[in-house]
């Protein structure tokens, strides 16, 4: 084969490698991005408690020490997100089988979050106000709902953002706490 | 013609214009204009989280407005650059950056132009030294007889003869 020739195959590789890479691009979740907060505890708060009849006893205001000891999950959450939602009645299910959720009621009106949960049934241990959003900016969150795995440390060891599902817990989520609870 | 060919230029001119929008509509004071100035710059260079393909100053989404706030905050805090770069890399990773930092990963990124305008200009000077070289090559390549010859058919003794002999030429061809 003559030499020359074989730089006529040039464009046709650099069509070649482009295409791998677009079509493998195609695949990719763009809004799918690793926590910045991964393995770093939970960032420092002290917001109040939202009143609901299931909080414990006298609970005005919490802080981030409150979530540790336990393996536990911390779901943000708002009545202007509507896949949050779709995902509460599967909280209420995660709750009945004793996971621990806290939540985060982030940039919400207080009323509407407490009708909310009096309707539609309170999963969470407790969830904190965070009505200008700077616990969820210490978070990253960027949208709701979102959902971290919270170690007995109170390390954020997991993110996941989007609604909480059958098919995401037992696929993701279940085997991450099961995991913790080991250590 | 001359006027068709402005307003044509005019045109295409505005065409590749472009505007980025702002949708950033709060009103921020600062007290000097410098710290206006870096404000400017960190939400013109600070990509949305919800709105990837916005920066901070083309959107209206809460999380862009909370993120612009808490920049306020923090320059006029006093914040370093280097500090509020940090502050958001360590919330929202590397990716809230549209101007990405120079490390390991994003190497490739910021040594590829580099990398090929040296590349082009190397084999630009190849391809003109290998010209001239065979330039060079064609001009050795004539004997002196051919210069001659060369000379002759360039600068023919008369014209006129060498008409009339194309014309019996072409005639006792024609014959």
């Amino acid at each position: 084969m003559n030499k020359q020739r074989l730089f006529l195959f040039i464009p046709l590789a650099i069509f070649v490698l482009l295409g791998v890479l677009f079509w493998r691009g195609l695949s990719l979740d763009p809004n799918e991005m690793p926590s910045a907060l991964l393995n770093k505890p939970v960032p420092a708060f002290d917001l109040p408690v939202l009143p609901a009849p299931e909080n414990p006893q006298g609970l005005v205001s919490a802080n981030q020490d409150m979530l540790k000891g336990k393996v536990s999950l911390l779901n943000v959450w708002a009545t202007w997100c509507t896949t949050c939602r779709q995902e509460h009645e599967f909280l209420n299910t995660l709750k009945a089988q004793g996971i621990l959720i806290y939540g985060i009621n982030y940039k919400d009106n207080a009323e509407d979050a407490q009708r909310w949960l009096a309707e539609l049934h309170n999963p969470y241990v407790f969830s904190v106000v965070d009505e200008e959003g700077r616990l969820g900016l210490n978070l990253g969150v960027f949208g709701a709902p979102e959902t971290y795995v919270i170690d007995k440390q109170g390390v954020i060891r997991y993110k996941h953002i989007g609604d909480v599902n059958q098919n995401v817990w037992t696929k993701v989520l279940d085997p991450i706490i099961k995991e913790l609870q080991t250590q | 013609m001359c006027a068709t060919l402005i307003r044509l230029c005019t045109c295409l001119g505005l065409l590749l214009l472009s505007f980025s929008s702002f949708a950033a509509i709060e009103v921020h004071e600062f007290d000097n204009d410098v710290d206006r100035q870096r404000y400017q710059t960190f939400i013109d260079e600070m990509r949305c989280p919800k709105c990837q393909n916005q920066n901070l100053a083309g959107t209206n989404s809460p999380i862009a407005e909370d993120l612009r706030r808490e920049l306020v905050f923090m320059i006029k805090d006093g914040k370093s650059d280097k500090e509020i770069v940090d502050f958001m890399v360590e919330r929202y990773g590397e990716f809230i950056l549209y101007r990405p930092r120079l490390s390991p990963a994003t190497l490739l990124l910021w040594g590829a132009p580099v990398f090929l305008l040296v590349f082009g200009v190397i084999m630009l000077l190849l391809i003109v030294r290998k010209r001239r070289r065979l330039d060079v090559a064609v001009d050795a390549g004539l004997s002196s007889t051919e210069r001659e010859r060369l000379a002759s058919l360039l600068n023919p003794p008369s014209n006129k003869e060498t008409a009339k002999n194309a014309d019996k030429k072409s005639k006792q061809e024609k014959q």
